[in-house]
């Protein structure tokens, strides 16, 4: 099976002007200019199959959003090669812009003063969307993320979730094929999270749609994508499934578990917490079973659970760890 | 407008959508012609005064011939309203210009569409305002069938220039990030040469000349003329077709400059 999307050594590196603060280094930049390379992204490769939902995480610059924009066609790279679709987006023909949409969770294309219903009709336009498709398609978003109301109002009445909606909205109506998110749920409540969540997972499901995400929020990454590209200082650090990066990367696990006696529990591991009868305690992973064992033999627990610790603190491992491939 | 496709959907959605927009906003659009308007009158003003000292005329423009002139002007310069270099600057800087370049349709239709669209509103607010300048300075016109004809056309052929002319402006941003000083360059060119400021009639020669091998007359001076002046049929038509030329032109230079500009933002960035 070809992939939708194929980045081969992909590279952007970005020339900036540098200067020391001061009015002295002011006034020396007006005749000399100085420069710096700053590599945004260093030689990824990665390719994604149709239909799959992957997740790319990253710390701030870490060059998720600059592997997108160059994925969507608004940076040239550097170096290497993307395949989008089997268009380079670079060149960003018409047929190729039809079928992608990105999405940035900090960015609006709506039009402001008008409701949303408004920009959706230039879309249908723009896109050349048949007017029997094109309300079958808007109502059917509209119905699953339930924005009615919203979007017969001004955009500028809308709240910042009821906006972010109605963005994924617009952004959806040409039923795009490959879908670019950027931190499509930022700044939103948990409540809208969740519903922007289950929209996506949904629209996978009924479309068959390729979807590359961003997002600081693990939630949403564990929610939709069984896979995750994890890139740090432009190159990828991780790619495989976000259970085995939990397996290959979570050194140590948490043990919860009701214990009446609690006498010499320091020499089983880190108690974490204790509150009442209920204990948290760290261990190492590959000592866990054991240190349950002992629990359930000597110290007349009742019910024990045995976690992985949060995704969070994994992702922070891999970027302490750097470059592992699986 | 529902089943319209590509791009006439495409200039009749946007249309639409800035003609609503611009509803919303009449009393701030009434102050904004009402300021548009102090321009011309302050020109037709300091006229009229020369003309009266000057035994009625200056270089053969009579008050009347002045006060017909600078009324259609504030008509005209409600059409060759466009998209500034200014916004051009806050388009790049907001990063607004990725959402235009994710559509599979080049950003300039949708200033197209748009601009054109606000003409519907800003026309109908300006007819009450030109009646009033009617009244009150008593314009000398001599209008022909041909001549209502030619500046149907004319209007919307300045339009296409100074929309060309200041998307190629705007397209600096590309490079210099700011472009407000080079625009400035351009507006003190356009005030001077393309009959904004005084009728090319009372230029000197030299002035007239180099105003005539420019586009900008043809963005004000000529459609004036077309209704405030005595043209020829000869020149109602040469008009016409120069300014298709120079259309022409724009349309190859935004083409250009566009080509090397997604380029350049492209390497560099928003």
């Amino acid at each position: 099976m070809e992939p939708d999307i194929r980045v081969e050594e992909l590279e952007k590196t970005f020339r900036v002007p540098e200067r020391e603060a001061g009015l002295r280094a002011s006034v020396r930049s007006l005749v000399r200019r100085t420069t710096r390379d700053v590599v945004a992204v260093g030689g990824i490769s990665f390719a994604v199959d149709p239909g799959e939902m992957v997740g790319f995480l990253g710390p701030n610059g870490a060059g998720k959003t600059t592997t997108l924009k160059m994925l969507s066609g608004l940076l040239f790279p550097s170096a290497g090669t993307v395949r989008v679709l089997g268009h380079v987006p670079s060149k960003r023909e018409k047929d190729f812009l039809r079928r992608i949409t990105l999405v940035m969770g900090n960015r609006n294309q709506l039009q402001w003063d008008l409701p949303a219903l408004d920009t959706y009709a230039m879309n249908r336009a723009i896109y050349r969307i048949p007017e029997p498709d094109f309300r079958r398609t808007r109502d059917e978003l509209i119905e699953l993320l339930e924005i009615g109301d919203q979007v017969r109002k001004p955009v500028r009445q809308l709240s910042l979730g009821e906006r972010m909606k109605a963005e994924v909205c617009g952004a959806l109506l040409h039923s795009p094929q490959v879908l670019f998110l950027d931190e499509p749920t930022i700044g939103l409540d948990v409540t809208m999270q969740k519903r922007i969540r289950a929209f996506l997972a949904e629209y996978n499901a009924r479309q068959g749609a390729t979807m590359l995400l961003t997002s600081h929020y693990m939630a949403d990454v564990q929610a939709l994508c069984r896979r995750v590209v994890v890139i740090d200082h432009g190159t990828i650090l991780y790619d495989g499934s976000l259970r085995a990066l939990s397996t290959r990367f979570a050194q140590r696990q948490t043990i919860t578990a009701t214990i009446p006696d609690r006498t010499g529990l320091e020499s089983l591991g880190e108690v974490v917490s204790v509150d009442g009868d209920r204990v948290t305690l760290r261990v190492d992973k590959d000592r866990s079973a054991a240190v349950a064992g002992r629990l359930l033999a000597e110290h007349g627990v009742t019910d024990l659970t045995i976690e992985d610790p949060p995704v969070e603190d994994v992702i922070e491992q891999v970027f302490a760890a750097g470059a592992l491939r699986p | 407008m529902g089943t319209l496709n590509g791009l006439p959907g495409l200039y009749a959605a946007t249309a639409k959508a800035a003609v609503q927009t611009q509803f919303q906003y009449r009393t701030a659009h009434y102050a904004y012609i009402l300021g548009m308007v102090a321009e011309p009158v302050v020109y037709l003003v300091v006229w009229s005064a020369v003309a009266d000292t000057h035994g009625g005329a200056v270089g053969g423009i009579t008050a009347g011939q002045f006060a017909a002139y600078y009324i259609v002007w504030t008509l005209v310069r409600q059409m060759n309203i466009v998209f500034t270099p200014y916004g051009w600057e806050e388009r790049i800087q907001k990063g607004e210009l990725s959402g235009h370049l994710l559509r599979p349709v080049h950003p300039i239709h949708y200033d197209l569409a748009y601009f054109a669209g606000m003409k519907v509103v800003t026309v109908a607010l300006w007819l009450p305002i030109g009646a009033v300048l009617w009244v009150a300075f008593r314009p000398t016109f001599d209008i022909s069938p041909l001549e209502v004809a030619v500046f149907a056309v004319a209007i919307w052929g300045a339009y296409l220039i100074r929309s060309m002319l200041l998307w190629v402006l705007g397209m600096i941003t590309f490079w210099t990030t700011r472009v407000g000083a080079i625009y400035d360059v351009y507006f003190t060119a356009e005030l001077l040469l393309s009959g904004r400021l005084v009728p090319l009639a009372l230029l000197p020669a030299w002035a007239g000349g180099i105003a005539d091998v420019l586009p900008f007359k043809y963005t004000f001076g000529y459609p004036i003329e077309v209704l405030a002046g005595s043209l020829s049929t000869r020149e109602l038509l040469t008009g016409l077709g120069l300014q298709a030329v120079w259309t022409a032109v724009g349309v190859v230079l935004v083409a250009v400059v566009w080509r090397f500009g997604v380029r350049r933002y492209g390497a560099v960035g928003s």
